[in-house]
């Protein structure tokens, strides 16, 4: 079915649907609703009868009268922050309903790692996102739900490629070097987060329709109980389970049409024309064609994608299950690429032994099949001289225009980017599967002790083949070791990843009335060892001829971690409270005098609300003021075995030539053997509150980070290793910052409601040490490589500045404010511009992020929202900064960013702060409309239908494609797409 | 009850056994890297080691051209020992300019280098991770060593030919490290891998290291052309020697021109020759054309000795503007590196002299703008085609060796000295020397000169002529005094377009800021 036949039928559905709700005869009610608490009168109650729409609300004495349908014998009464009733009314003409006050915020189950704590209990920061509040639309990857809606959590996604990962740093990072990713839990199996070979993000595997909620271990009081993996925070993700009784079936599809948003703003074919002919030389000039050529135009299209899926859970007798299928297609806007994701689940909870053992067995398997769009063509389509056409008149170079040199195609000259994306099929199969299962036994006559054993594992195995034409102008021509000619390629790769986990621990959980305390005790093992394993295979022509052999030995790494943990939490008159949690931690990525090392993590709460003053204040439902410090590690170095003295073997394409043989070379690599993980210790000041039955509640958190023996490549002494920089615990950094949440019910009525939340994070981040001797004048470590010459960097890690701070030259300007051309300001004085001269200058991480989320119900309409803001992040506008015209007659021609019409330069200044631009933006990510049309198909189903817009509106000075790049420099985006989305989702 | 409670604990000491049985496994290694003791077994991996250490003068890491580089923080491509000294010696002298963006490039011929310089930064860490290969190799192939791994007989005598070998390649270093830097760390096979600072050694101390190892490993090495190609004999030893002695007043205060005769005389007595195309010297198939004349080679391969250094990039970054590409025989040019009005003027001397090769179809003689590819003559030397005319075995990675030592620098070394006062050698025989260059490039005895004519000046000239492009011309200019100072001006050297002087603390290179900061034994040449 075409898109446009697909959005006729969808809303001759809706249409019909629509038309089939009516309504019977009415009887009256009259009734008073009261507070259990006090008796006293409740207000704005909702007061519906069920099965059918007509509802009232109570006056402000609680009071109410209520023109019931015909048929209804039952009334549903509820009210924000009290438990919801049913009351039967049958022969009756009035009621009286006293309702009791609940607070579901409190009593939400809160994942804490090895267990799980009810809110009211907690003591260390941990948000927790459940499925009502997820982000809706064409969503692939789980990350996609929570952006933007928890104070603390940065998501930035990398691109508009399908399945494209994202990269999630909580409060700033930990690390300069070292990953900086949480750890991510998926139904208590920590994954392995590196990626898969063959796929655009390990976590698009996982389908987001599967997931009931996130929690989000912020601070280390809390994460310690993950140890040396926690030091950048902890998602757990539990996925949906099934729940016994009648069989369930839901299903639900999203469709959704992927625009281009923006392109970057080239030359047009006219001005390109008119710059050539005014500043080119003769050569240049003939090198004019007459085409027209849009070429960003040619490279992306509007794309289609949906995603389908059905779930049924039940049980059957007393094993309830659920069961899910997921179908994923998506196009990229980028012509050629493509994604396509069967996904599939099955949970088993039986409870056994008269509900002493618990079993929770959870599978899930995804396929994903990826063609790969060349990316390449986005900086060609940008480059591409827009007065020649897509294709030639001769037919080389499969009928693709390119620009020659030596009769062959121009080495320096960018490719045809059509011809990129067309001749090139880079395709990907990757299967995952993540398994599970759990053993919970609560012992017989001692049930407050439970045993509990996990056993799960996680297997990834990508494939790919990437096949080039041998007539396309991309893989033109190359020569073995042997001297045998070919062109294009057929090439092939492949990865297995086999991670396997046990857990064991025990619980021992106890209420001792008499003295008042609660009393909780874990204390547990873990086992989790992740090997990767990949075959080597030769770079082959289209020909099959091997232009680089493979290498002599396939590749395999693996490493271990064997923990210990515990924790214990104890509750005094339920309003003081404390919980420690200690892990010990080895890891066989150190040396074995290193690799043991314990994290311990305290935090303290006090529950205000409890105490009688407070308790008095009705207004104020919760107020839980909280303390934590916490040590967590990193250990996450990157090399799996960095310890170790060892010799690598150099490839068939490296040898030496002695005589008329060539030798396979040696060679010592560097290493550390002291190399250990890093340590942040943190600090963490929070505030719950909850006021009008927490309907309007939220946090406040106050948090210092101190990340000590830093990973940090840094220069070792000259001559001392074999290497000159090496991965080493050297440097000492800091995050400082808040963050407040407010939720809040702004109003609620009969037919209306509107909930509205606002995030708020500021992170201050600092290198506070870099070298193991302190000098003043390190410099520090240049990082950030960019497009245009060779290993140029525009960013670095300096000694009292914010991570990967620019580091550029302080451009000159002329009387009308325009950039002088190589002319800068000699900051040094020593009247030579040169790398002295250069200074930091902003820095890519925004000061503070706003995420805003609002939902608004009226009637059977649900509106939805999200906005998100970065205040304070700075981008290099690379693109710019490549836009020189020259006339060096380089026998090809390049089109420039319309930039180059305000700076006109000749050379190259990509050091020039010129380029740093004001990057914060205000970006409305998602819109939606809901409907909900309550029974249909004669009552035997329920059905909602959205319209989704995401990437509404992006406000920003920033004057490139788009504010938000991850790293903070624009170089040829891939550029996000609109999506206009439609889903249905039917219930049985 | 009881029951239970026993039931929990026998739970949980299985559970502690499993773990006391798991914690082996924290002991992984990878299985396809290796141990010294399985890399040094035999012969074999003897020489497979030995080849790294002639590899890091012309690759750039363990995966050709690129992929497991040496040295961090460069790109690997610009990684390259031959390609970073030869901009070191060349791009800062007149007769060469480049004019890409990358970094700092353009400050070698700008002379507004500082200590951060990302190039210098990497040549210097180039050498001294050639210097740490060498200790280790060194420290590996002691006759106790090969005893202990039961080598003896032949293939012991063999490696202690290595590790003559290994100890030249760390004298050759140093020596690059006492030309470029002058002061810097000394390790040697004594000292540990890890945490540690190496000490300071000073320029004149560095020198009579050099000196004392290159006189202990003499009598160790093959025979002059004893060895297999590519490796290190006798001559280049002396080679090495006669260049060390030739600079010595510049290192130290002491002239030691006599040494410079006497040991420019070992290796003209060894039975080297002047090939007859100097051309050929600088192509594809120089491994056997030039074989007679190159004393010391640093060998590529298109196909199994791939790297974007070294000759790779001395064929492709002089191919600027109009510039064939199938003449040098590659894929096509990179478009840098051009030289000056002032060498141009050098040859001009009598016509015919067959080692003027300028390309000047749609080049300017005089460089407006370094950045402009067509500004200044292109110069064509190095080729990836065959003295045949054949193409080299892959257009884009090159056959070309480089010659690091050949027979003309012995001529004129010998010549400069006994110019300069040194004994063991006559005026007659530089003459001669002189003009044995001379009449090969010109085919006949029209460009030789009369003894009147020879003077240091002129072989100074005959130097540039001869050897251009061959990393000895800052050196030179040195020696001359002509590097920094206003005696000699070209294109914009101090950053002026007619020249300028500079100051003459640039004769050095400075000290990477990076090593200051890591080894507080350094201390920064004076001047930075």
């Amino acid at each position: 079915m075409s898109l446009k036949n697909f959005m006729k039928a969808t809303g001759i559905i809706m249409l019909l649907l629509i038309a089939q709700t009516s309504f019977a005869q009415n009887r009256t009610i009259t009734g008073k609703v009261t507070d259990s608490k006090d008796g006293s009168g409740v207000a704005g109650v909702t007061i519906t009868a069920k099965g059918s729409r007509a509802g009232t609300t109570t006056s402000a004495d609680g009071s109410f009268t209520f023109s019931v349908p015909s048929g209804a014998t039952t009334l549903v009464i509820s009210s924000v922050g009290f438990a919801t009733q049913e009351v039967s009314i049958d022969g009756k003409n009035s009621i009286g309903v006293s309702l009791v006050g609940t607070s579901t915020v409190l009593n939400e189950v809160v994942v804490t790692g090895y267990g799980s704590v009810r809110r009211k209990d907690l003591t260390s920061a941990i948000t927790t996102i459940t499925s009502k509040d997820f982000t809706k639309g064409p969503i692939t990857t789980p990350d996609g739900l929570i952006n933007g809606r928890v104070a603390g959590v940065q998501i930035t996604t990398p691109s508009g490629a399908p399945g494209a990962g994202a990269r999630i740093l909580i409060r700033g990072g930990a690390s300069l070097s070292a990953s900086n990713s949480p750890l991510i839990v998926v139904d208590n199996v920590p994954l392995d987060n590196n990626g898969i070979s063959g796929a655009a993000n390990p976590l698009s595997l996982i389908n987001p329709n599967d997931i009931e909620s996130f929690n989000i271990l912020k601070d280390a009081s809390a994460t310690a109980i993950y140890g040396n993996r926690a030091s950048n925070g902890v998602i757990i993700i539990t996925t949906k389970k099934g729940k016994t009784g009648k069989v369930k079936v839901n299903f639900s599809t999203l469709n959704s049409l992927y625009t281009v948003a923006k392109k970057t703003e080239v030359l047009s074919a006219g001005e390109f024309t008119s710059m050539v002919k005014s500043q080119g030389n003769a050569a240049q000039k003939a090198l004019l064609g007459t085409s027209n050529t849009n070429w960003q135009d040619e490279i992306y299209q509007n794309a289609f994608g949906t995603d389908n899926n059905i779930s049924l859970s039940g049980g059957i007798q007393k094993l309830p299950y659920r069961f899910s299928l997921g179908y994923l297609n998506q196009q990229g806007i980028l012509t050629t690429g493509k994604l396509s994701r069967f996904s599939g689940f099955l949970n088993l909870s039986p409870t056994l032994l008269n509900n002493h053992l618990k079993i929770d067995f959870n599978l899930r398997g995804a396929s994903t099949d990826t063609r790969f769009a060349n990316e390449g063509a986005i900086g060609s389509a940008a480059a591409f001289d827009p007065t020649q056409s897509v294709h030639n008149s001769d037919g080389r170079f499969g009928g693709y225009f390119e620009w020659i040199n030596n009769n062959q195609p121009y080495g320096l000259a960018p490719r045809n980017p059509v011809a990129l994306l067309q001749l090139r099929e880079d395709k990907s199969k990757v299967k995952r599967a993540i398994g599970n299962l759990q053993l919970d036994y609560k012992l017989h006559g001692l049930p407050e002790l439970r045993f509990n054993v996990n056993i799960g594992f996680d297997r990834s195995q990508g494939e790919g083949t990437i096949n080039v034409p041998d007539s396309a102008g991309q893989a033109y021509l190359s020569t073995s070791p042997t001297g045998q000619k070919t062109s294009g390629l057929n090439n092939q790769y492949e990865q297995k990843k086999k991670n396997k986990l046990l857990d064991a621990y025990f619980n021992y959980v106890k209420s001792f009335r008499a003295i008042k305390s609660d009393v909780d005790i874990m204390a547990g093992y873990g086992y989790q060892d992740f090997l990767t394993q990949a075959p080597t295979f030769p770079g082959r022509g289209a020909n099959g001829v091997e232009y680089s052999p493979a290498n002599p030995f396939p590749f395999e790494s693996e490493n271990t971690l064997i923990s210990y943990y515990g924790r214990f939490r104890y509750a005094l008159m339920g309003k003081y409270l404390v919980t420690v949690n200690v892990r010990r931690d080895g890891s066989s990525r150190f040396n074995p005098d290193l690799r043991w090392k314990t994290f311990p993590g305290v935090s303290v709460a006090w529950v205000l609300s409890e105490e009688k003053g407070i308790k008095a204040v009705t207004a104020i439902s919760n107020l839980k003021l909280r303390y934590g410090y916490g040590k967590t590690g990193q250990q996450d170095v990157g090399d799996n075995y960095p310890y170790l003295a060892r010799y690598t073997i150099g490839t068939n394409t490296a040898q030496y030539q002695f005589g008329n043989g060539f030798y396979t070379v040696y060679r010592p690599v560097g290493y550390d053997y002291n190399l250990k993980w890093e340590e942040t210790s943190s600090y963490n000041l929070g505030l719950d509150f909850g006021f009008l039955n927490n309907r309007i509640n939220g946090s406040i958190d106050l948090y210092r980070k101190k990340t000590k023996d830093l990973l940090s490549v840094i220069p070792v002494p000259a001559g001392t290793n074999f290497t000159n920089e090496l991965l080493t615990n050297v440097g000492n950094m800091k995050n400082e910052g808040f963050e407040v949440t407010i939720n809040a019910t702004v109003f609620k009525t009969k037919n209306a409601s509107w909930e509205a939340g606002v995030n708020f994070s500021y992170n201050k981040n600092e290198i506070t040490r870099l070298t193991r001797v302190n000098d003043p004048n390190y410099q520090g470590v240049l990082t950030g490589g960019i497009s245009g010459g060779v290993g140029n960097t525009i960013q670095i890690h300096s000694v009292g500045f914010p991570r990967s701070s620019f580091f550029v030259l302080q451009q000159a300007y002329d009387s009308k404010n325009f950039p002088i051309e190589g002319l800068y300001v000699d900051r040094n004085g020593d009247g030579i511009i040169n790398n002295n001269d250069y200074y930091r200058y902003k820095k890519p991480d925004p000061d503070a992020f706003i995420g805003f989320t609002s939902q608004v119900t009226c009637h059977q309409w649900t509106f939805a929202t999200l906005l998100r803001s970065n205040i304070g992040n700075y981008m290099y506008n690379n693109v710019f900064s490549g836009a020189t015209f020259t006339t060096n007659s380089l026998g090809y021609l390049y089109n420039v960013s319309s930039n180059h019409l305000k700076t006109g330069y000749k050379n190259n200044q990509y050091f020039s702060d010129y380029f740093i631009e004001n990057a914060a933006f205000l970006k409305m990510d998602n819109l939606s409309a809901t409907y909900d049309f309550g029974q249909v198909m004669n009552n035997k189903a329920t059905l909602r239908a959205s319209i989704i817009v995401q990437n509404v509106f992006t406000l920003t000075k920033y004057k490139g494609l788009d504010p938000e790049i991850a790293g903070g420099i624009d170089n040829n985006f891939y550029t996000r797409p609109r999506v206009y989305s439609l889903g249905l989702n039917l219930d049985f | 009850m009881k029951n239970k409670i026993f039931k929990a604990l026998s739970l949980l000491a299985i559970t502690s056994l499993l773990m006391v049985a798991c914690t082996k496994d924290l002991n992984r290694v990878p299985p396809y890297d290796f141990t010294s003791a399985q890399v040094y077994k035999d012969l074999a991996g003897y020489k497979q080691v030995l080849s790294k250490l002639y590899a890091g003068l012309s690759l750039t890491g363990n995966a050709g051209p690129d992929g497991q580089g040496d040295i961090r923080g460069i790109d690997e491509g610009f990684s390259s020992y031959l390609r970073q000294y030869w901009q070191a010696q060349e791009l800062s002298t007149d007769e060469a300019v480049i004019a890409w963006n990358d970094a700092t490039i353009k400050d070698f011929h700008f002379m507004t280098w500082s200590s951060s310089d990302v190039f210098l930064r990497a040549l210097y860490y180039r050498i001294y991770f050639q210097i740490t290969l060498c200790n280790e190799f060194v420290r590996e192939s002691t006759p106790s060593k090969l005893s202990g791994r039961n080598i003896t007989g032949a293939d012991a005598t063999e490696i202690g030919y290595f590790r003559a070998e290994a100890r030249f390649l760390r004298a050759l270093s140093y020596y690059h490290a006492l030309d470029l830097y002058g002061n810097v760390p000394f390790v040697t096979e004594n000292d540990p891998i890890g945490a540690f600072l190496p000490p300071r050694i000073a320029r004149t101390d560095l020198y009579n290291y050099v000196e004392s190892e290159l006189k202990a490993i003499e009598n160790d090495l093959k025979n002059a052309k004893a060895n297999e190609y590519g490796r290190v004999d006798k001559a280049a030893d002396w080679a090495l020697l006669s260049r060390l002695y030739l600079n010595a007043e510049v290192y130290t205060g002491a002239a030691k021109y006599t040494e410079a005769v006497t040991y420019a005389n070992k290796v003209i007595a060894a039975s080297y020759s002047l090939i007859p195309n100097w051309k050929n010297l600088f192509l594809a198939d120089n491994n056997v054309t030039g074989a007679n004349e190159i004393v010391f080679p640093i060998t590529f391969d298109g196909g199994k000795s791939r790297t974007w250094g070294g000759t790779t990039y001395l064929v492709h970054a002089p191919i600027v503007g109009s510039m064939s590409a199938s003449v040098h025989g590659v894929d096509f040019g990179w478009g840098g590196i051009r030289t000056t009005k002032q060498f141009v003027q050098k040859f001009g001397g009598p016509a015919g002299d067959s080692r003027m090769n300028f390309y000047t179809a749609g080049q300017n003689l005089d460089i407006n703008d370094i950045g402009t590819a067509t500004d200044g003559y292109g110069i064509v030397k190095f080729r990836n085609v065959t003295s045949t005319g054949a193409n080299g075995s892959n257009p884009t990675w090159v056959d070309t060796d480089f010659p690091m030592f050949r027979l003309p620098e012995l001529y004129l070394n010998y010549a400069e000295a006994v110019l300069r006062g040194g004994s063991g050698g006559d005026a007659a025989t530089a003459l001669n020397y002189i003009n044995m260059l001379r009449q090969r490039a010109y085919g006949n005895a029209t460009g030789n000169i009369t003894a009147g004519q020879l003077n240091l000046q002129f072989i100074l000239d005959e130097r540039a002529k001869e050897l251009h492009w061959e990393g000895v011309r800052r050196t030179d200019l040195i020696r001359y005094g002509q590097f920094t100072t206003g005696t000699y001006l070209w294109a914009w050297k101090g950053n002026t377009m007619n020249g300028q002087a500079v100051g003459s603390h640039r004769n050095l290179y400075p000290v990477p800021a990076a090593d200051l900061t890591a080894n507080p034994n350094l201390v920064q040449n004076p001047g930075y």
